[in-house]
């Protein structure tokens, strides 16, 4: 698959590694407290806001962050340009591992977890107008497609494996995938299709209680969109972060590439949002001046900065610029789906929400895995491309 | 290259094409209450306030009492709740006053319903959305859906459930009515089939012009709903949304099947996806042009 890429090498058990462990014992900690005291002990959910900080940023969030791998599929096997296919690996790995945390972010946000195991199974009660079983359905199967995806990376180091059965199991593996992987990839490509833009399907549901400046039928379209940019920085981003951290030359060109090609996104988005607020005549609400306006006011700004940002070939090919966008670019992504999921939900005056420590814990503890999931993989397995600047010990 | 970027342009275009028939799509299916639907009719001129049915709800459901007040003695719940399926509340503004009952409305096309993965809240017997825990994981989309805010959870619990009202489907199958309108001393909330309530509602209506306020709540708000009111304060006064004639859910119906409807355009995405990806597989990676 990718032919350049190798493990970084180096220690496992370095300082970063071990902050990361003990935030995530501390979440551990906090994860078993709710599970034996409920979620209303441990969290700031309420009937009003029923829906809080880890389907907002856990799940919503997070996914369309881990959409790097959708995104650089498509533009390495739908419109062919082969010479992005070595951020392909990186950017499965971080689409992996933000849907499994996001998997166990539902899992921890389900009042009544221990029964989700009936929506796979049980196909004869599905509700097929429950836009949320097709969101969870698909993001089931697609973290499935993901580990798939990825699993040559595994195999590859397996395949020399001193463990006789690991060995055989790797090398029968790799030739099986490497045929369907083209029938695996089309699917990892229609599932993000699917529920990333069900996510936004979601939230219309709530009717009248989701507010104008973001009620609008094409809510599915805008969360697709966006989720391609979010996924786009998120590989920026972590590209950058494996340069540095890892001491390994950054892949500048193709970093600039990508850049261009998220111009043209970040612009469709900002026009279609637009032009939906001007159709459905509530262009005035983003000038009301209140706590809302100002939000959906900055959603625009934080869309359109990057473009500027990104404008010429001398800033695209800027490292730190680059990162800066990217950053900007995500936080405008999120920005938006928390404003859908929690600010335009307009549950009543007499209610309010703001996420508990508990809660902030758990998800400081998904993060934590997320970061220390990546670190150990890209060290032992084959997943980035490129070679080390220096053979020295890693920081990271 | 050429052909294979014409071939992704089209996958891609049939992809947003997907995604953007959503917006277009004309509302498909409006559901009709079922023949034998029953059903509760409130009346704010004949409702005193007494609160019996609130008690009558508990002691039917098996739900505690809900102590409010100074030394917390007084059984008053103020609002629904995971302990409260009916609740009366008091709307007082200048020399204006009115009652109001608030409890599930059971929708004609309900967005809970709608919402639920595997039907744990569902239309059964009578088109009553009763509560099946077999079947629910906790989400509480429903909780986001319901344009009344009926659905409570048992947030206090580490195996909590939904609570709403369900008509008391169980005293319903024994051949009793409602505990509600059972024990109303005033008839403010009578049970009936919906069609007779409806017609006792306009009944009501043309008797006495200017009593009320001229319109059934229920009949068609929200794509109707199988509890009516009738009301001499404006009903958003009491806490009633204002709805449009047709249900959130029939809208995202449109939306999901114009979409998904014989799962024709995933498979057909798919395909091309597949296709698309084949071409440029033997034409070999395009890099730079």
């Amino acid at each position: 698959m990718t032919p350049h890429a190798t493990p970084v090498g180096g220690r496992l058990w370095t300082p970063s590694v071990q902050l990361l462990s003990g935030i995530l014992g501390i979440s551990l900690i906090v994860m078993l407290w709710r599970f034996v005291f409920g979620l209303g002990a441990t969290t700031a959910l309420n009937d009003g806001y029923p829906l809080g900080l880890w389907i907002a940023f856990d799940v919503v969030t997070g996914t369309a962050l881990a959409c790097g791998g959708y995104g650089v599929a498509i533009l390495v096997y739908v419109l062919n340009k082969g010479r992005y296919h070595p951020m392909v690996r990186p950017a499965l790995l971080t689409s992996a591992l933000g849907y499994t945390l996001a998997a166990i972010g539902v899992n921890l946000d389900l009042g009544r977890w221990y029964l989700v195991w009936k929506v796979p199974l049980y196909f004869w009660h599905w509700n097929f107008n429950s836009a949320l079983l097709e969101v969870a359905l698909c993001i089931m199967a697609y973290m499935v497609v993901l580990w798939i995806e990825l699993s040559p990376a595994f195999f590859e180091k397996f395949q020399d494996s001193p463990i006789g059965s690991l060995r055989r199991v790797s090398r029968a593996a790799l030739p099986i995938l490497e045929k369907a992987s083209l029938w695996i990839i089309a699917l990892g490509l229609l599932l993000p299709t699917m529920h990333q833009s069900s996510l936004g399907t979601l939230m219309l549901l709530a009717g009248a209680r989701l507010h104008p400046l973001w009620n609008t039928p094409i809510l599915p379209l805008l969360f697709l969109i966006s989720c391609v940019s979010m996924g786009y920085a998120m590989v920026v981003f972590e590209s950058a972060f494996s340069s540095i951290a890892f001491k390994r030359t950054p892949e500048i060109k193709m970093l600039a590439g990508l850049a261009g090609a998220m111009v043209p996104i970040l612009y469709v988005f900002a026009v279609l949002r637009f032009a939906d607020l001007a159709w459905r005549g509530r262009l005035g609400l983003l000038f009301a001046g209140d706590g809302r306006s100002v939000l959906a006011a900055l959603e625009f700004v934080l869309f359109l900065a990057p473009t500027v940002m990104l404008a010429t070939r001398a800033r695209r090919h800027d490292l730190g610029n680059l990162v800066r966008a990217a950053m900007v670019m995500m936080f405008a992504g999120a920005l938006y789906r928390f404003d859908t999921y929690l600010v335009a939900f307009t549950p009543g005056a007499h209610w309010s929400y703001f996420p508990s420590v508990q809660e902030i814990l758990i998800t400081l503890g998904l993060v934590s895995v997320e970061l220390m999931a990546y670190i150990l993989i890209v060290k032992t397995f084959p997943i980035l491309a490129g070679h080390p600047a220096a053979a020295e010990r890693q920081a990271v | 290259m050429g052909i294979s970027r014409r071939a992704a342009l089209q996958g891609m275009v049939l992809g947003g094409a997907s995604v953007a028939g959503a917006a277009t799509a004309s509302a498909a299916e409006r559901p009709e209450a079922p023949s034998d639907a029953v059903g509760l009719l409130y009346d704010t001129t004949l409702c005193i306030g007494c609160k019996t049915c609130v008690v009558a709800c508990q002691d039917a459901n098996g739900l505690p009492r809900d102590p409010a007040g100074i030394d917390a003695k007084y059984d008053a719940p103020v609002d629904l709740s995971a302990k409260t399926k009916n609740v009366i509340k008091l709307y007082v503004e200048g020399g204006k006053r009115s009652f109001v009952k608030v409890q599930c409305m059971h929708c004609v096309d309900p967005a809970c319903t709608s919402a639920c993965m595997l039907g744990a809240l569902q239309k059964r017997e009578h088109g009553i959305v009763s509560y099946d825990p077999a079947l629910c994981v906790g989400c509480r989309y429903c909780e986001v859906a319901c344009p009344y805010n009926v659905p409570r959870f048992e947030f206090a619990k580490a195996t909590p459930k939904i609570v709403k009202c369900e008509l008391c489907r169980t005293r319903l199958a024994e051949g009793r009515e409602p505990a509600c309108s059972e024990v109303c001393p005033r008839k403010a909330v009578i049970f009936g089939k919906r069609s007779d309530l409806l017609k006792e509602a306009k009944r009501r209506l043309a008797a006495s012009p200017g009593k009320y306020v001229p319109k059934v709540f229920g009949e068609t708000d929200g794509g109707g709903t199988q509890v009516l009111y009738l009301s001499h304060v404006p009903f958003e006064k009491l806490g009633f949304p204002t709805l449009g004639d047709e249900s959130t859910p029939s809208l995202l119906r449109s939306i999901q099947h114009s979409v998904y409807r014989g799962f024709a355009a995933p498979a057909a995405l798919y395909a091309v996806l597949g296709m698309v990806m084949l071409r440029n597989r033997r034409a070999g990676p395009g890099g730079e042009p």
